[in-house]
């Protein structure tokens, strides 16, 4: 009886120390990190149809973009228009545009630094060109890049949690209507995706600092910017239909 | 090709669910990655899970057996019920499947494990700690009461207040986190770990079906994680997703629900389908019928699975449009089902059959099913819906579907497996005892609820009064459930008895066609001492009886890819050798997974202490525990695989 010691099939053995076989040639890790995404997907879709649904639906205000009043059910389009509301009744619209723009941008800025992370550790080992600057060296740090999408959403993380805390300060809770119930429960979610991604590149980044990245570690890094642009990409989703559409 | 010098032969009996020359005793267990061995947890702790349930199942059957009978309180037989549906579906179907699942695909796909050795170890403790969570309290009173489907604005603080259905949320997450973790890791093991040869419509049926069901977990169980999410944040920190008073819609957590519980009926038989579509060509010693078409429907049925939710809810009034379009998708299952029953017949039409236990199992499957199906088609029209729903009909249906069906097709897959298992054969004279009794039991037991649904027995009721004609249909039922009470307790001896008395059996128990019959019962911890290369879709019968595949597709082995005169090397003789001295990299046991499991299981669980007022120990135990089930995480993450 023969017996063979190979993971790869005979023929083959010796070429590629310690990579095993696959049916697809991708790395195992990359195939579970699309499922994990096909799932999270429904995730968020369930979060988003029920703030859909309830939009509208909530008793008392505050209400996401219409103005209203504490003691009535009256709701306008302006101050003036909450009709027979005592001034200090009256109710701001709760979303703030132009700060949540702001903190869009970051997030969308921070998967270009992942993109250019994940070039960054891709092309470690390469000699810069003669005459490189600053900006060909930072380019060329995996370290930086890591530490500035890291950066990116810890910012993101602190504009939220602005957000939240002025929202509480003009009389919305968690508990106050349903608006409240779906608004923070749906983007406190993405909020905690958001710090899983930033616990992640820390990870990746004290890895880095400890033993160094290099383009053998591709897979380990590719596997966390896909989740990250994933993250990136249901904000684009939330601040669309929460934010820009009343 | 590299051979190695003269790797010593271990001879021993078989026996035991691991091949001789491997670490034995409780840590090897505890620590364990191997999809086998995990596997074989499955089934055990599935097992004591079913014995539980049908204990449950047997005390409602005899508080119902007459009229007006006191035997449980009102407030007990609501927790029965709740506990039976719950732990069948969650707790013993699902997790039987998997035990399948981990045994099975890794070997049917010609793999040495699945994607993720840990990560498995991790889902079964996890389902483990998580069955412990949500069986324990109903010892003491306060288990969960408000049905399977837990129902809100019902389940919320207003209308359940205490501990019962804090166990019930937080239990099904943590089942939740069980089954997508295993999901994630099936799929990859299925996608990316096929020998070579194993395209994938030369896989196994059972690893097809499989192979959907890992989809319909990763989809519909979000739907439900977000439902249990909002109804823990209802309970526990005051938000108003269910609280009607404040504009709630109170059909949201029904839809939610339902989204996620539909595909799960298809979660809980489909495994079973594909155990039937092994058990009857072996016994009928011809390949599958239809194979093709055979995917095809099963891959129909699990997409299907997703647009019919609704008729589930029928009764809520959701207007004659939405009705129809739920009732049209429904009647379109049937013909993906039907298709498979036909085929199966097919398989078997002039076919050589043998009627071993496990054979009666899989015909009963087809038999039983179909039965369950028709009723099924019944009420996917919503005016007959409206007459049997919340009735004792809809019990008598879907009792036929999951217990016709997937129980009765898994026990075929146990009586079939068992051998290769445990590398024992179960005894086929007390497993007849056992398929007569489940067999005539359950059709006495579920036949009359028909009967009894119709005269409009309402579900969920403790007890009721005479003269309503009920009385007799109860008794049968009750007599019937005594009787699959005596099929589990033959099922259990023979279970327990044959692992060490049974008939040794060989690598090929039964004349199988596919690769999990070419290595040794029970396989040793590298599964293939060479990994196969794969021809047809019954790469040992091309083997043993090509006769029997001619009519097949065949790749013949690439010369460079083979060099020995077998495709699949096959170990007749009862030879075992150690992956160390075969020179196969094995991954490493570890705890790590365990402790993973058990933190984060603490972690979850933590919050039931808010109810209890102990406002701190609940915020001490989930920080302590979480930051302890992080440090398991970057422990286990940190360490090198093999």
């Amino acid at each position: 009886m023969t017996v063979a010691t190979a993971d790869t099939p005979a023929g083959h053995e010796g070429h590629h120390e310690h990579v095993h076989y696959t049916s697809t040639g991708l790395e195992n890790r990359k195939i579970a990190i699309w499922a994990l995404i096909g799932s999270e997907c429904m995730l968020f879709a369930s979060l988003i149809s029920t703030y859909l649904i309830y939009k509208g639906r909530s008793k008392v205000g505050p209400f996401p973009h219409e103005w209203s009043c504490k003691t009535s059910n009256v709701v306008g389009k302006t101050a003036e228009l909450v009709a027979g509301c005592a001034p200090a009744d009256v109710l701001k619209p709760i979303l703030d545009i132009p700060v949540t723009s702001q903190s869009t941008f970051v997030l969308l800025m921070s998967s270009l630094a992942m993109v250019l992370a994940l070039a960054a550790v891709e092309n470690k080992g390469h000699p810069l060109p003669a005459g490189a600057g600053w900006w060909d060296r930072c380019l060329a740090s995996s370290k930086f890049w890591l530490m500035a999408t890291a950066v990116m959403g810890v910012a993101f993380i602190g504009y939220q949690s602005y957000e939240f805390t002025s929202f509480v300060h003009e009389g919305l809770t968690i508990k106050t209507n349903l608006f409240g119930s779906s608004f923070f429960t749906l983007t406190g979610f993405h909020g905690a995706h958001v710090t899983v991604g930033v616990l992640w590149l820390m990870s990746l980044l004290w890895i880095d600092r400890t033993r160094g990245l290099g383009p053998k570690d591709e897979l380990v890094v590719d596997i966390c910017a896909l989740y990250w642009h994933f993250v990136d990409v249901v904000w684009i989703v939330i601040f669309t239909l929460v934010y820009l559409i009343s | 090709m590299a051979t190695t010098a003269a790797p010593a032969p271990i001879n021993t009996p078989a026996g035991t669910s691991y091949a001789p020359g491997e670490a034995t005793g409780i840590w090897s267990w505890l620590t364990t990655v191997d999809h086998k061995r995990i596997g074989t947890l499955y089934l055990w702790t599935a097992l004591t899970f079913f014995i539980v349930a049908g204990i449950e199942a047997f005390i409602i059957r005899l508080q119902l057996m007459k009229p007006n009978n006191q035997l449980v309180s009102a407030e007990m037989y609501n927790q029965l019920f709740t506990m039976h549906g719950t732990t069948m579906v969650f707790l013993v179907i699902m997790p039987l499947s998997a035990a399948f699942f981990n045994y099975l695909i890794p070997l049917q796909i010609g793999a040495r494990d699945v994607a993720f050795p840990r990560l498995n170890a991790f889902s079964y403790w996890v389902y483990l700690f998580g069955g412990i969570f949500m069986t324990v309290p109903i010892f003491f009173d306060v288990a969960p009461n408000g049905g399977w489907f837990g129902y809100a604005p019902l389940t919320t603080m207003q209308f359940s207040g205490g501990l019962n259905i804090d166990f019930w949320v937080i239990g099904l997450q943590i089942l939740g986190v069980s089954s997508l973790a295993a999901a994630f890791n099936f799929i990859t093991t299925i996608i990316n770990m096929r020998a070579p040869g194993m395209s994938l419509m030369r896989m196994p049926i059972f690893t097809w079906m499989s192979f959907v069901v890992q989809f319909l977990l990763i989809l519909a169980f979000p739907a439900i994680t977000i439902a249990l999410f909002f109804l823990q944040f209802d309970r526990f920190f005051g938000t108003q997703f269910y609280e009607i008073a404040a504009g709630a819609d109170p059909l949201l957590w029904q839809h939610l629900f339902w989204v996620f519980g539909h595909p799960e009926v298809y979660i809980l038989i489909l495994p079973a389908f594909g155990l039937v579509s092994e058990i009857l060509p072996t016994f009928s010693k011809k390949p599958l019928f239809g194979y093709n078409v055979m995917v095809y429907s099963g891959i129909m049925i699990g997409f299907l699975g997703f647009g019919v939710w609704a008729h589930h809810m029928f009764a809520v009034g959701m207007g004659a449009t939405a009705d129809t379009i739920f009732a049209m998708a429904t009647l379109l299952i049937g013909i993906p089902t039907g298709v498979k029953i036909f085929n199966w017949v097919a398989t078997m039409w002039g076919g050589n059959i043998r009627f071993t236990v496990a054979m009666k199992f899989a015909i009963s499957l087809v038999a039983l099913f179909t039965i369950g199906g028709i009723s099924g088609v019944m009420h996917s029209s919503p005016p007959t819906d409206l007459q049997q729903t919340d009735t004792y009909f809809i019990v008598a249906h879907f009792h036929y579907v999951l217990f016709g069906g997937s129980i009765m097709g898994i026990m075929g897959g146990i009586y079939f497996y068992y051998p290769k298992i445990f590398g024992r054969y179960m005894s086929e004279k007390l497993g007849n005892w056992h398929f007569w009794s489940f067999f005539v039991g359950m059709n006495m037991t579920f036949f009359p609820m028909h009967y009894a649904g119709m005269l409009g027995m309402p579900r969920r009721i403790y007890t009721y009064d005479i003269g309503q004609g009920w009385e007799q249909f109860n008794l049968w039922s009750t007599v019937g459930a005594l009787l699959q009470g005596v099929g589990l307790i033959c099922f259990v001896y023979n279970f327990v008895k044959s692992r060490k008395r049974g008939e040794v059996a060989p690598n090929d128990a039964w004349g199988a066609g596919t690769l999990e019959w070419s290595i040794p019962s029970p396989p040793p911890d590298y599964n293939f001492a060479k990994i196969p290369y794969v021809t047809s879709r019954y790469p040992l019968w091309d083997i043993k009886q090509p006769e029997m595949t001619a009519e097949l597709t065949h790749t013949a082995p690439d010369a460079g890819v083979i060099a020995d005169a077998h495709a699949v090397p096959m170990h007749e003789e009862t030879q075992y050798y150690t992956a160390k001295s075969l020179g196969i990299p094995m991954p490493f046991p570890t705890i790590k997974p365990l402790f993973a499991a058990l933190f984060m299981v603490l972690m979850m669980a933590g919050l039931v202490f808010i109810h209890l007022d102990l406002f701190w120990v609940a915020i001490f135990v989930m920080i302590g525990s979480g930051a302890a089930f992080v440090g398991s995480l970057y422990g286990w993450l940190t360490s090198p695989l093999e």
